[in-house]
C-alpha cells in the first residue's frame, strides 16, 4: 500500500508533441494519499482513462514521473506495480470457476496453495461470493463478474491501489447502488487506495472522499464533494457538478459590486485586482437563487417550473439570459413575472473560467 | 480484518511470469512470432515462386538442370497462351460460370437468409441443417448424376451447367454467411421502415441492402473462391465449348512429352484472378472470417 | 433476439429450397436408382435390390475390401491433416502481426493458396516435388534422402500431406486470427495485472475465445479432407498402386472409369451418409456452444 505521486506528468499519443493541444493529458502534479477513496470525474475524452492507464502502467507517460511512496515506477510494467484494475466491461476467465478466478493472481505468483485457499475464502466472504465459489464464472450476471474482477485485485496482499474504469457501465441500475456500497464497505475494511474513474457525478460524489475533476486533458479542481459544490474552482466544475448546474452569467465587476446588464448585485468580497480579461462571469448555484414575488429583487420572466422531486426549479429569463432558480415551497406567483434573490454568500466571480478569490471586505465597504 | 491471512512478500514470487507475459503484448521485434510468420510465408511462397520461375524459362532450360532464376528469360509461354484462342477462351469460360454462379448464389440466398435471420417457421432448423449438409456434400458423389441431369435438360457443355452445379455448395454457404450479417442488424430497423411506410421490397433494396453491403461482399468473395477453385464438376459438365481453363491445362501433355513451361505459365495465370480478388477484399477478409462462417 | 413465428417466411426460402433440391435431391434420386440396379452396359439395367450394399459393407468381398481400404485411408489422412493443420494454424494466428502494413500483406499472402484452382495446386506440387525439375525434390534428393513420390507410397503420402498443409493451413490460421481479434484488450490488460504467464494467457483467454472458430475450422478441414479428390488425383493419380486412393478418387474410378454405376452409386450413398452423420454431430456441438455462449452473455 502506498502513496501515489504524479510528478509533472503529461502524455501525448502523437510523437513529438509541441502545442498544448497535442497533449491528451496536460501537465499534472498530484498526490493520491494512502487509503484515500478518489474519484476521477470528467466527460468522455477528457483524459481520465489515459491517466488511469498511466497509473496502472498500461501506458507510459511522455513526460514526468510516477512514484509509489518514494519508488519511481514510471518504467515498471503493470505486473510489477502492485496495481489492480477493474475494467468497464467485466473481465473474467470464462473457463474457470469463481474460486479459480480469485486464486489466479496468487497462483501466477506461486503463493502456497493453502494460503491461497484461505485468502480466496476470505475475499469471497467480503464480496458475498461464497455461495457461487464453485460455479463457472462465465454464467454469472454482470455485477457478479465485476465483483470477481475486483476480487482478483483484492486477493493480492500487496496491492497499492485499485483502479476502477467506469465499473458500473454495464450493471443494471437497481444493482448499481448495491455494488457501490459494497465498494465503500471494502474501502473502509481494507484501507486500500481506490481511484474510481467515471463520468457520472452521482457515482463520483457518493463514492469518493476526494474528487478530481478533469476537463480537456487537465485537472481543473480537486476537492471534497462539498468543496466542489460550494466553491467550484472553474466554471466547468460548476456546470458539470450539480443538477441543474451552476448559473454562469457574464458580468462586469467594480469593487464589490457586480453588474448584470443594468442590474447591480452586491458582493461579499472585493475584486479590485481582477485579471485584465473580457471574460468575467458571475457564478451561483440554483440552490442559492430564490424566486420571489414580482417587484422584489431582480426582475425576471418565468419560462417554466419543473418539479424535480425534492424541490421545484424555475427556469427564468433575465436580460435574455436563462437561469435556474429554486422556488420556495410557499411561494405562489401569478403571471410570468417575478423577482430573483441571489444569496451573496454563494456568489463567485470567475475570470476566464477560473475562480477569483477576491479580498475580504473590511468594515469600510463602499 | 482481524482474521486476515498473512501473506508475506516472500510468498509472492514475481520474477519469471510477468516478464513472459509482457512479451505477449509487446510490439513487433525479432522474436518467435516473427520467425514463425516468416517461415510460414516462405513455405507458402516457395512453390509459387518455383512455378513463376519455370513459366519464364524455355523447356530446354527446365529439363537440362536446376536454375534458381531464368537464365534465358522468355515470355514465349505466355505469348502462346494469349495468342491461342483455345487457351484464352478457357479463361473466359471459367470466369463466366464463376460470375454466373456468384450472382445466382447471392440472389437466391438474400431472401432466404433474411427469412432465417428474422422469422421462425415450420421446419426452419431442419431446413438450415439440410442446406449446410450440401456444403459438405462430396462433389465426387454428384459428378455422374449431374452429368446425366444436365445432359438430359440440354445444358451440358454450357457455363450454366457448371454455374448451377456449383450452386449446390455455394447457395448454402451464401445463406450461412448472409444470415450472420443480417442477424447483426437490429430488427427495430425493419419495424421503423414499415412504420415509415416503406413497402417490403423497397425497404429491402433501399435500407437493408446498404446495411449488409459488406456481408454481400464477403459472401460474394467466398462464392467466387469456391466456384473458381472447384474442378471436378466443372470438368465433368463440359467438353469443348465451355471447358474451364484449369481443364485446358491437361493439353500440355503432347506426343513430344510435357510442355512444362506452358503448364507453368497457365498455372501462374490461374493464380492471378484469385490474387486480384484477395487484394481488393483484403480489409474484409478478417471480418468475413470473424463470423466464423466459411 | 426473439424471432417471430411466421410461416409465410417459407416463400422467401422457397427459391433456395428449389434450387438446392434441384441440385441435390434429383441427383441423389438418380444415385439411389442406380444403387439398386446392375448394368451390363448399353443402358440395360437389372434390379439388384440391396445386393450392392451388402457387398459394399462386407469387407470380405472385393468391393467391400476396396471400400474399407479407401475409407481407412481417407480417415487416416483426415486425422493426420487435422493433427498438423490445427496446431500449426493456431501458431500462425498467434504469430500474425497486430498492426501496420504487414497485417494486410500477411493476410493477402496467406489467402493466396486458398484461391488457386485445386488441380493447379496439384500441378504446382507435382512440379515442385519432382526430383528432376522440382526445387523440393531436387534439394531433398541432393541431401542424400531417397525421395520419389511417384514410386514410394510413403513419399507419396508425405507429399500429399505437405501439399494439403500448404493449401489449407491458412484457412485455419485466418479463422483463428479472426477469433483472436475479437478479444477485447481489457482481457490482456487484466491478465498482465494478474501476472499471468504467456502460456496462461493462451490457456485461459485465447483458447477459450477461439473455441467456436476452432470448431468450425476442424469441421471444415475434416469435411474437405474427407472429400479430397482433385489435388491427390493430379499429384499421384491415387498411386503408387492404390496407396493414395482416397474415397473420392475410388468413387470416380468406379463410376467414370469402369462405369460400374451400381457399385459406385451404392458407395456414394454410404459415403454421403457417413458425411451426413459427422456433419450432424458437429452441428449439434456447435449449436450447443452457441446456446451456452448466449446464456453466458444474457
Amino acid at each position: 500500500m502506498a502513496r501515489i505521486t504524479l510528478d509533472h506528468l503529461a502524455h501525448a499519443y502523437k510523437p513529438n508533441p509541441q502545442a498544448p493541444q497535442d497533449y491528451a493529458l496536460k501537465e499534472i502534479n498530484h498526490v493520491w494519499s494512502q487509503g484515500g477513496a478518489y474519484a476521477l470525474l470528467g466527460p468522455s475524452g477528457c483524459g481520465k482513462t489515459t491517466l488511469l492507464n498511466i497509473i496502472s502502467g498500461l501506458v507510459r507517460p511522455t513526460r514526468g514521473r510516477i512514484l509509489f511512496d518514494d519508488r519511481d515506477v514510471t518504467d515498471l510494467p503493470t505486473e510489477a506495480r502492485n496495481i489492480a484494475q477493474v475494467f468497464q466491461f467485466p473481465v473474467v476467465y470464462d473457463t474457470m470457476t469463481v474460486r479459480e478466478n480469485l486464486a489466479f493472481p496468487l497462483k501466477n505468483r506461486h503463493v502456497p496453495r493453502d494460503k491461497t485457499a484461505q485468502r480466496v475464502e476470505e475475499i469471497a466472504r467480503l464480496l458475498d461470493l461464497t455461495s457461487v465459489l464453485n460455479r463457472k464464472a462465465s454464467n454469472l450476471t454482470a455485477d457478479m463478474k465485476q465483483k470477481i474482477s475486483l476480487g482478483r485485485g483484492l486477493v493480492r496482499p500487496d496491492v497499492a491501489a485499485i483502479l476502477f474504469d467506469e465499473p458500473l457501465t454495464v450493471i443494471d441500475p437497481h444493482l448499481k447502488w448495491q455494488l457501490r456500497s459494497t465498494l465503500k464497505e471494502i474501502h473502509r475494511a481494507l484501507d486500500i487506495t481506490m481511484i474510481y474513474v467515471t463520468h457520472d457525478q452521482t457515482e463520483a460524489l457518493t463514492f469518493a472522499d476526494k474528487v478530481v475533476v478533469m476537463h480537456d486533458g487537465a485537472v481543473v479542481q480537486t476537492g471534497t464533494p462539498d468543496e466542489l459544490f460550494e466553491r467550484p474552482a472553474h466554471t466547468f466544475v460548476g456546470h458539470f457538478i450539480g443538477s441543474p448546474g451552476m448559473n454562469i452569467l457574464p458580468c462586469r465587476v467594480e469593487g464589490a459590486t457586480a453588474y448584470l446588464g443594468n442590474e447591480s448585485v452586491a458582493l461579499q468580497r472585493g475584486y479590485r485586482s481582477l485579471p485584465g480579461t473580457d471574460r468575467i462571469e458571475l457564478g451561483i448555484r440554483p440552490e442559492f437563487v430564490r424566486l420571489q414575488p414580482k417587484g422584489t429583487g431582480l426582475p425576471v420572466r418565468i419560462r417554466r417550473i419543473d418539479d424535480i422531486g425534492r424541490a421545484r426549479i424555475a427556469r427564468v429569463e433575465m436580460n435574455g439570459r436563462v437561469l435556474a432558480a429554486s422556488v420556495p415551497e410557499n411561494l405562489s406567483v401569478s403571471g410570468d413575472e417575478a423577482g430573483l434573490h441571489l444569496d451573496p454568500h454563494h456568489i463567485h466571480i470567475y475570470a476566464d473560467g477560473h475562480l477569483v478569490a477576491g479580498e475580504a471586505l473590511g468594515g469600510h465597504a463602499t | 480484518m482481524t482474521d486476515s491471512v498473512a501473506i508475506r512478500p516472500s510468498d509472492v514470487k514475481t520474477s519469471a511470469a510477468p516478464l513472459a507475459a509482457n512479451k505477449v503484448l509487446a510490439g513487433p521485434r525479432v522474436n518467435g512470432r516473427v520467425v514463425v510468420m516468416t517461415l510460414y510465408i516462405l513455405f507458402l511462397m516457395l512453390p509459387i515462386y518455383w512455378l513463376v520461375n519455370m513459366s519464364l524459362k524455355t523447356n530446354t532450360e527446365i529439363t537440362s538442370g536446376l536454375t534458381l532464376w531464368p537464365r534465358n528469360l522468355t515470355f514465349d509461354n505466355y505469348i502462346t497462351i494469349f495468342t491461342d484462342q483455345s487457351w484464352y477462351s478457357g479463361y473466359i469460360n471459367s470466369l463466366s460460370y464463376v460470375l454466373i454462379n456468384t450472382v445466382l448464389s447471392i440472389a437466391f440466398a438474400l431472401p432466404a437468409a433474411y427469412a432465417f435471420s428474422r422469422y421462425r417457421f415450420l421446419g426452419d432448423k431442419h431446413l438450415f441443417f439440410w442446406l449446410l449438409t450440401n456444403r459438405m456434400a462430396p462433389p465426387a458423389v454428384f459428378a455422374l448424376p449431374f452429368f446425366n441431369l444436365y445432359s438430359a435438360i440440354g445444358l451440358f457443355d454450357t457455363p450454366w451447367a457448371v454455374a448451377l452445379a456449383h450452386c449446390l455448395f455455394n447457395v448454402p454457404l451464401a445463406v450461412w454467411i448472409l444470415e450472420g450479417f443480417m442477424s447483426g442488424v437490429p430488427r427495430e430497423i425493419d419495424e421503423t421502415a414499415a412504420i415509415d411506410g416503406y413497402s417490403f421490397p423497397r425497404f429491402f433494396v433501399k435500407i437493408f441492402m446498404p446495411l449488409i453491403a459488406s456481408g454481400v461482399g464477403v459472401a460474394a468473395f467466398f462464392c467466387f473462391m469456391f466456384s473458381w477453385v472447384e474442378l471436378l464438376l466443372a470438368r465433368t459438365l463440359t467438353s469443348v465449348t465451355a471447358k474451364p481453363i484449369a481443364a485446358t491445362m491437361t493439353r500440355t501433355v503432347s506426343a513430344s512429352g510435357m510442355d512444362w513451361g506452358l503448364l507453368a505459365a497457365a498455372g501462374v495465370l490461374t493464380i492471378i484472378p484469385g490474387a486480384l480478388v484477395i487484394w481488393f477484399v483484403r480489409n474484409y477478409i478478417a471480418k468475413g472470417f470473424a463470423l466464423g462462417r466459411v | 433476439m426473439t424471432k417471430t413465428l411466421n410461416n409465410k417466411a417459407w416463400l422467401l426460402v422457397l427459391p433456395v429450397f428449389l434450387i438446392v433440391a434441384f441440385s441435390a435431391v434429383l441427383p441423389l434420386m438418380t444415385v439411389v436408382n442406380y444403387s439398386v440396379q446392375d448394368t451390363f452396359g448399353n443402358n440395360q439395367f437389372f434390379w439388384n435390390g440391396v445386393g450392392w450394399f451388402q457387398e459394399l459393407l462386407d469387407p470380405s468381398t472385393d468391393l467391400g475390401g476396396r471400400f474399407f481400404d479407401s475409407l481407412w485411408r481417407t480417415l487416416l489422412f483426415s486425422a493426420i491433416i487435422l493433427l498438423i493443420e490445427v496446431p500449426l494454424g493456431i501458431a500462425v494466428a498467434l504469430s500474425m502481426p497486430r498492426e501496420g502494413w504487414t497485417v494486410a500483406l500477411s493476410l493477402v499472402l496467406m489467402a493466396l493458396p486458398l484461391l488457386i484452382p485445386w488441380n493447379v495446386v496439384g500441378t504446382i506440387w507435382q512440379v515442385f516435388a519432382r526430383s528432376d525439375i522440382g526445387l523440393l525434390g531436387w534439394v531433398v534428393n541432393h541431401l542424400g534422402i531417397d525421395y520419389n513420390y511417384t514410386g514410394d507410397p510413403l513419399d507419396a503420402w508425405i507429399t500429399i500431406i505437405v501439399m494439403d498443409v500448404w493449401h489449407w493451413t491458412s484457412l485455419v490460421a485466418l479463422l483463428c486470427y479472426a477469433g483472436l481479434k475479437s478479444i477485447p484488450d481489457a482481457y490482456y490488460q487484466a491478465a498482465r495485472i494478474d501476472g499471468a504467464s504467456r502460456w496462461a494467457v493462451f490457456r485461459t483467454i485465447q483458447l477459450p475465445k477461439m473455441r467456436r472458430v476452432l470448431l468450425i475450422a476442424v469441421l471444415l478441414r475434416f469435411m474437405d479432407s474427407f472429400m479430397i479428390y482433385t489435388e491427390p488425383f493430379v499429384l499421384t493419380g491415387g498411386g503408387p498402386g492404390n496407396a493414395t486412393t482416397f474415397l473420392s478418387i475410388d468413387l470416380v474410378k468406379l463410376a467414370l472409369g469402369q462405369f460400374d454405376l451400381g457399385k459406385a452409386a451404392a458407395m456414394s450413398l454410404v459415403y454421403n451418409l457417413i458425411i451426413l452423420a459427422i456433419c450432424w454431430v458437429f452441428y449439434t456441438i456447435m449449436t450447443n456452444v452457441d446456446a451456452q455462449k448466449e446464456r453466458a452473455e444474457a
